[in-house]
């Protein structure tokens, strides 16, 4: 048995040590929201927080992600950052597809959560192991500045 | 097309009370083409739901791969209902012939054809519900309805009295669908032309849109596929020992496309097919390599072919003469989401849960692997991880359908990354021979081109090559070339290197008019002309053309100056009925390596749904074709795809991604498609400005830096 903590909530699965993260969400625990799209960490479909710090879940062992707060798209709403950066996506109208955006999201978020004025820099460090195919990525570096500003604002 | 319809006689519209007191609509769309035949189960339903809640809610039966379909289709259903834009949802349809593409004549999204396949129907299936509310709303106050008047989801008499849509639908389901309906004049559109936000956005930014993938059944099996690694290659022998003994795996089976292994999940049965132990006899393309299709097509585009088009004669002496030959690889769709099915084969019936966009030959494919009528597949079609025409192949719904079958469990097939990689169904590679003809004075007086590639339409399995020998799709682009050569000749070669293609964003065209924007560019530069200059030169019989490509020079300041080492270039292109000019600014480092900094864009889709929309399709389309001109390939070597994943299949990353600004010409033509013709001009446009900026032309795809490094 392994103790995970998934959005606040403990949870103890039977998984083998060595199962990636990504399949113990979708298939284990049935939240289907973080996304496979490579399973080799080349994409970022998948990318959920591990303390807080985006991570590629197709390539952590569920065994390293014991212990720690792993923190997935699904709870995106209840953080003040998750929050903004939907806010901000919503409000450009950001997806297209939609399978790449729970990854950009928590890339965003958690881009978000250190830095609270990203330069385009800082955008392109962060998000570019992120791949979108419908090229949604001038819409996405729009609403993260959107989402950053009503941080700051508190709007 | 006339404005108005007899719905009596043709039946299209029926009507009936809905359980809780709602008005429901139903309609089946007239449908007439080649592809007819598919399907040939009748069952009239495509409904749009008015609930006594005010409720409004369209049915759509058109797949959403991004190209903001489930949006668009409602805003056409709503703008002649008049309804409240913000009280209408969209649901997906399941499979049903009502819901044939009348482009197609079969349920199936692609080729560009939703706007301009449903823009009739849809609107009069809006306007005849917004007269039965009328006549409710009529009846119920004991007054002409032509004393009523419409807006934002309500009834209102010229007294002032106001009744909403809820509070008619019981009444207006009970009025006899009119005869006929008279549709608005887009000068009275309040919704169409205007940027309606995306119906689907909510549930695509909290991970609760469902796309194939996320589809769980109670005993649902995970398979992952062994398939052969070289095209037409045979099982000889598998040992599934070792592939058994991990934990989770349930069954091992073989069936024509390769052995399968179920297991309680992904990551069993992945490792499960990993630890298969296979022996492959590969077959005829076991030698298949690269570079002998290069030297194939090559040799077949010399050689010539089946004649497409010939007026004048390409043979007459010319002032100057220049020759070039182009060549474009085979690619790879590589959608977001890896090609997946899920299918659950009943005694009688089946149910498939797929990103698909062909529900209505599935119906027929599926019922028939699994011994049931067309009808007795219901098709339940999920958000598409992308779509781009890879999910119009039955390859995974198929292969899932066996599996259930054989297995008798409700089966998830996925492809990793790199099945769905390497499984084929690549956009066609293609060869080129252009020779143009200047007279003295640099004017373009002739033009031959000779094409030679595998057919696509005899690949399709729907479509047959053509008595004169031409593949329709081989020669889209170049054959209907806008141009003004007086000498034209173009001929198709074609060649089968034997590996399956399929229909790839913007299918020809996407190669073809890399080809012939790039060489009458050459032309433009033999003559010593501007590249726009000379090609506004020759269209002075093609309006939308020239409308299109002054207005994207204008936008880009063509001819203006630009910061040190950036360049432009030009390219037109028309497509599924629209037309698109771009501008690129690039430059090329010294290491050869592009970057592409601005593209400007112009778009004459005729009248626009959503010009939002339109806009993202046209960015999102030039993003696809800029992967595909820095770095798109499918290579083979001893039979076998060389690539597999994002590291030597790279697409382009946000830090890449030019800026882009797109036009839109103001027209009141029919709509024209929009998820497809933004992507044929960005990769010539690309070429020309690196012709603009370091001289060379670069004639296959995709770009080398290598090629372009400076000394
Ligand atoms: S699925 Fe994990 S990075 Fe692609
Ligand atoms: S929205 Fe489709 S892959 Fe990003």
């Amino acid at each position: 048995m392994i103790s995970l903590s998934v959005n606040g909530k403990n949870i103890s699965v039977n998984d083998s040590p060595d199962t990636p993260l990504l399949w113990v969400l979708r298939d284990t625990l049935g939240m289907t929201g973080t996304k496979f799209g490579c399973g080799v960490a080349l994409c970022g479909a998948c990318t959920v927080h591990l303390d807080g710090a985006p991570v590629r879940s197709c390539s952590t062992p569920v065994s390293a992600a014991a212990g720690r707060k792993i923190t997935t798209i699904e709870a995106m709403a209840a953080s003040p950052v998750g929050k903004a950066v939907q806010a901000a996506w919503i409000k450009h109208d950001v997806p297209q597809c939609g399978y790449c955006q729970s990854g950009q999201i928590m890339g965003a978020a958690a881009l978000l959560a250190k830095t609270r004025k990203p330069s385009d820099t800082d955008i392109d460090a962060a998000m570019s192991g992120i791949l979108c195919r419908c090229g949604t990525y001038n819409q996405i570096r729009a609403a993260i500045k959107d989402a950053a500003q009503s941080m700051r604002t508190g709007s | 097309m006339s404005a108005i319809y007899n719905a009596s006689r043709r039946g299209f519209l029926k009507t009936s009370a809905l359980a809780g007191g709602g008005l429901l609509i139903g309609f089946t769309l007239p449908g007439a083409s080649r592809l007819a035949q598919a399907v040939s189960v009748f069952s009239p339903n495509a409904y749009l739901r008015i609930g006594s809640d005010n409720q409004i809610t369209v049915i759509c039966g058109l797949s959403e791969m991004g190209q903001g379909v489930h949006t668009a289709i409602p805003m056409l259903v709503a703008e002649e209902l008049d309804a409240d834009w913000s009280k209408i949802k969209v649901e997906q349809a399941e499979a049903d012939p009502a819901f044939n593409n009348p482009i197609f004549g079969m349920q199936a999204t692609g080729g560009s054809t939703s706007v301009r396949g449903h823009w009739e129907p849809m609107r009069k299936a809006g306007a005849a519900a917004r007269a039965m509310l009328v006549a409710a709303a009529a009846e119920r106050w004991n007054a002409d309805p032509a004393d009523c008047r419409t807006e934002k989801g309500m009834v209102v008499h010229k007294s002032g009295k106001k009744l909403s849509y809820g509070q008619l639908a019981a009444a207006a389901a009970k009025q006899p669908v009119p005869a006929q309906v008279q549709l608005k004049s887009p000068k009275a559109f309040r919704i169409l032309g205007r940027a309606a936000r995306r119906l689907d956005t909510p549930a695509k930014v909290n991970g609760s849109a469902k796309f194939g993938l996320d589809v769980r059944l109670p005993g649902m099996l995970t398979a992952v596929m062994a398939r052969p690694p070289v095209p037409g290659g045979k099982l000889v022998s598998v040992d599934d020992s070792k592939a058994k003994a991990i934990a989770g795996v349930k069954q091992v089976l073989q069936i024509p496309g390769g052995v399968a292994v179920l297991a309680e999940g992904y990551w069993a049965a992945k490792q499960g097919r990993d630890a298969l132990q296979i022996k492959w006899d590969d077959g005829a393309n076991a030698a298949l390599l690269s570079d002998a299709v290069s030297k194939m097509l090559a040799e077949g585009a010399a050689k010539g072919g089946a004649l497409g088009r010939n007026e004048g004669d390409v043979g007459a002496p010319v002032a100057k003469r220049l020759e070039a030959v182009y060549e474009a690889p085979f690619l790879a769709h590589a959608c977001m989401e890896p090609m997946n099915a899920t299918v659950w084969v009943k005694p009688d019936e089946i149910e498939v849960w797929a990103g698909t966009q062909s529900q209505g030959p599935s119906q027929g494919i599926l019922g028939e692997v699994a011994g049931v009528a067309p009808g007795k597949v219901k098709v339940h079609t999920m958000y598409l991880g992308g779509g781009f025409g890879r999910r119009f192949a039955p390859d995974f719904t198929v292969d899932a359908t066996l599996l259930s079958k054989i297995s008798g469990k409700p089966v998830q097939l996925v492809y990793t990354r790199e099945d769905d990689m390497k499984a084929y169904f690549y956009r066609p590679a293609s060869v080129a021979r252009f020779a143009g003809g200047l007279d003295a004075n640099g004017k373009a007086v002739s033009f031959s081109a000779s094409i030679c590639s595998p057919s696509l339409m005899e690949a399709s399995g729907f479509m047959k090559l053509p008595a004169d020998g031409v593949d329709e799709m081989a020669v889209e682009g170049i054959r209907d070339c806008p141009y003004d050569f007086p000498n034209l000749r173009v001929e198709y070669a074609r060649r089968e290197p034997g590996v399956q293609i399929w229909f790839w964003r913007s299918v020809g065209h996407s190669q073809n008019l890399f080809f012939i924007e790039s060489f009458v560019d050459e032309m433009a530069a033999a003559a010593g002309k501007d590249p726009c200059e000379f090609r506004l030169g020759l269209l002075g019989k093609q309006p939308r053309f020239r409308g299109v490509l002054e207005l994207a020079a204008k936008k880009a300041g063509w001819g203006k100056p630009l910061p040190a080492g950036v360049h432009r270039g030009i390219a037109v292109a028309h497509s599924f009925g629209s037309y698109v000019a771009e501008v690129a600014e690039v430059s090329v480092g010294r290491d050869g390596k592009v970057r592409v900094h601005r593209v400007v864009g112009s778009v004459d889709c005729g009248l626009t749904v959503n010009p939002e929309i339109v806009k993202r399709q046209i960015e999102s389309a030039i993003v696809y074709g800029l992967s595909a001109a820095l770095y798109g390939k499918i290579t083979f070597k001893d039979g076998r795809v060389e690539q597999s994943n994002f590291h030597d299949y790279p697409v382009l990353r946000i830090d890449e991604m030019p800026k882009v600004e797109v036009h839109i010409v103001a027209s009141t033509e029919p709509p024209g498609g929009i998820g497809e013709p933004g992507l044929p001009p960005v990769a010539p446009a690309v070429a020309n400005a690196i012709f603009a900026a370091t001289g060379k032309r670069v004639r296959k795809l995709p770009i080398k830096a290598e090629e372009l490094k400076q000394a």
